[in-house]
């Protein structure tokens, strides 16, 4: 377990360099002097020269690359060219948006996603496991973002069922702040949970007709104890692979279901930096969101290797 | 999104050998012959759309603005600004498979030989598995905002960056089955009378990966269809006046209740087409499978 452990904290910190790296190279490949873009409307030579000065940019790349680094350690991320906000503060207002709309998202697509695959394994062949099936592909094939414009379209303008777009923190209003994101939530768990229903049903399926499952029927447990006892223990390790997976999926979902629904999140703070060509806050929110990739990915991994310990020792071949 | 769920490696039969068994096996699949039949469709008015479109697909009449569908000469209907969305949707059809075959096609150019390199030589395993998790702690989102960042907002820069987030669910579908096909007895005959690496790599593995790469493939293009909706829908990807499914459902959401089919038409024909490849791609993975007749 503990050669595993360090096996796999050595891995995620190679990629976390190796990502930083990217990010770095990737902000000095931006068209145009970064000096001309932080100066703004200001052109004058003795201006630019104090601007390089004052960002380092008159220093080698690999002089840069260290103050990048030393300086995001210590969670300084510069500052926007618009707004001249630290961008530190800027993401610290976004995130708590983002994550819970994403963890809300998360327990929808659980709930519907394993109850909708042990329905299809457990009633196979019949009308149940059919639907199930149709609705899987359904939620895979649908335009999530479009499924949010008609909810908005149908349920919110013309039914007045929820707010069609805003935000109210949790701590200010928990019910205003449940009714704004039950809607965006619901939109983006329905992808995942599809993922979920078929992962979870193919899993149920090799489970019904492995041995141990026989010796429980056979000793006489009842249906519902065998399907729920072991189902239950599958379903979670298929609910933590998939999160897994299915991170990057979840976190662009996040981003463009913010934009819909006008949530002062995440993505809409990526999006609007874009468009704005705000570069400090580009890199920022590149940088925060594969660190945040590589630390959840670490915790998945290794939360899985406690639910199933076969993991651990396959790991260390 | 983007990114194609990745299908259990499942042990294929090897492809030559079983291919009229696939072909029957889809040809009796009522749900997969429908598919086939929607994908058609979509093709033909894709490759025709300068024959087929009833309308130029750029062109505005801001006097027949939001002509409901079913209006003469409008079979869907109209827009904002009087362009037809039937002949938009064609066009943006066009530009949806454009983008998912481009995509797809990137991701079969790379990560099949890095698949295969990494199941066959242990040595380069870890190099390949750690560049595979680099790719993947950067969403295709944000892969797409840093190339449209860096290179400007275009169908082709929409293209790499879904294709390039398809990269590691590739690799990992080759390896895998590179390291299943290795493990197996004619190979290690091949290779104990002296075949060459290169030789037992495209002559032995290759081709008996090949059912493994198709239907990863196969749900790889809906997946970069999706994609390249969502960038479309945000600006990052085809940029107007190009019609683009995305771009249209963007442009229709700011008078989506004064003319809802504008934002509905869109959404129905990316999920038919979307919906058409899964179910073409489940029923490939499903007659491939030699333990389907189990399930």
């Amino acid at each position: 377990m503990r050669r595993y452990l360090l096996n796999r904290l050595w891995q995620s910190a190679v990629t976390l360099v190796l990502a930083t790296i990217v990010v770095f190279a990737g902000v000095r490949a931006l068209p145009g002097d970064p000096a001309l873009a932080l100066a703004g409307e200001d052109r004058d030579p003795e201006s630019l020269r104090a601007i390089r000065e004052q960002y380092g940019l008159d220093q080698s790349w690999l002089v840069q690359f260290w103050q990048f680094v030393s300086h995001a350690a210590r969670g300084d991320l510069g500052q926007s060219i618009r707004t001249g906000t630290p961008v530190r503060s800027m993401i610290m207002s976004a995130l708590p948006v983002t994550i819970e709309l994403s963890v809300l998202a998360i327990l929808i697509a659980s709930v519907i996603g394993v109850g909708a695959g042990v329905i299809a394994a457990v009633r196979r062949g019949r009308p149940a496991e059919w639907a199930a099936n149709a609705l899987a592909l359904l939620g895979l094939s649908v335009p999530h973002f479009w499924l949010g414009l008609m909810a908005i379209l149908y349920l919110s303008v013309a039914l007045g069922l929820f707010p069609a777009s805003g935000f109210v923190p949790f701590f200010s209003n928990p019910v205003a702040n449940l009714h704004h994101l039950i809607l965006p939530a619901l939109i983006l768990g329905t992808g995942l949970s599809a993922v979920i229903m078929r992962q979870t049903r193919s899993s149920m399926l090799d489970a019904l007709s492995a041995d141990y499952i026989r010796t429980a029927e056979a000793k006489g447990l009842p249906p519902k104890a065998v399907v729920g006892k072991h189902a239950l223990r599958n379903s979670l390790i298929v609910v933590v692979t998939i999160v897994g997976l299915q991170l990057g999926a979840l976190i662009s979902g996040a981003v463009v279901t913010e934009r819909i629904f006008a949530l002062p999140g995440f993505g809409k703070l990526t999006v609007d930096a874009v468009f704005q060509r705000d570069y400090p806050v580009i890199q920022a929110v590149v940088l925060v969101t594969a660190t945040a990739y590589i630390v959840i990915n670490l915790l998945v991994d290794l939360l899985y290797s406690v639910i199933d310990p076969r993991i651990r020792v396959r790991g260390e071949a | 999104m983007a990114v194609a769920e990745v299908t259990d490696a499942v042990p294929t039969a090897p492809l030559r050998s079983n291919r009229r068994r696939v072909v029957r096996r889809i040809l009796h699949n009522p749900l997969a012959l429908t598919g086939l039949a929607v994908l058609a469709i979509a093709v033909i008015l894709a490759v025709f759309a300068n024959w087929l479109a009833p309308h130029e697909p750029t062109q505005t009449h801001l006097d027949r603005a939001f002509a409901p569908p079913g209006t003469a000469g409008y079979l869907l209907g109209t827009d904002d600004l009087g362009r037809d969305v039937l002949s938009r949707i064609m066009f943006g059809l066009r530009a949806s498979l454009h983008v998912g075959v481009l995509a797809v096609a990137f991701s079969l150019v790379v990560g099949v030989p890095l698949g295969l390199i990494a199941g066959y030589f242990r040595t380069v395993d870890a190099l390949i598995s750690r560049l595979t998790d680099l790719v993947l702690a950067f969403p295709f989102l944000i892969l797409a905002v840093g190339l449209a960042a860096i290179r400007g907002a275009s169908l082709g820069n929409a293209a790499i960056a879904i294709g390039i987030a398809q990269i590691p669910g590739m690799i990992r579908i080759v390896r895998s089955e590179t390291l299943r096909i290795k493990s197996l007895d004619f190979v290690a005959a091949a290779i104990v009378e002296g075949a060459s690496d290169a030789w037992v790599l495209g002559r032995h593995i290759f081709p008996n990966a090949g059912s493994a790469i198709i239907v990863q493939a196969t749900v790889g293009i809906p997946a970069a269809i999706l994609g390249e909706a969502v960038l479309s829908f945000l600006g990052l990807g085809i940029q107007p006046p190009a019609p683009s499914l995305g771009t249209m459902l963007a442009d229709a959401q700011q008078f989506a209740s004064r003319a809802p089919w504008a934002a509905v038409m869109p959404g129905v024909a990316i999920m038919l087409l979307t919906l058409a490849f899964n179910i073409v791609g489940d029923s490939l993975r499903d007659a491939l499978d030699p333990k389907a007749s189990r399930r």
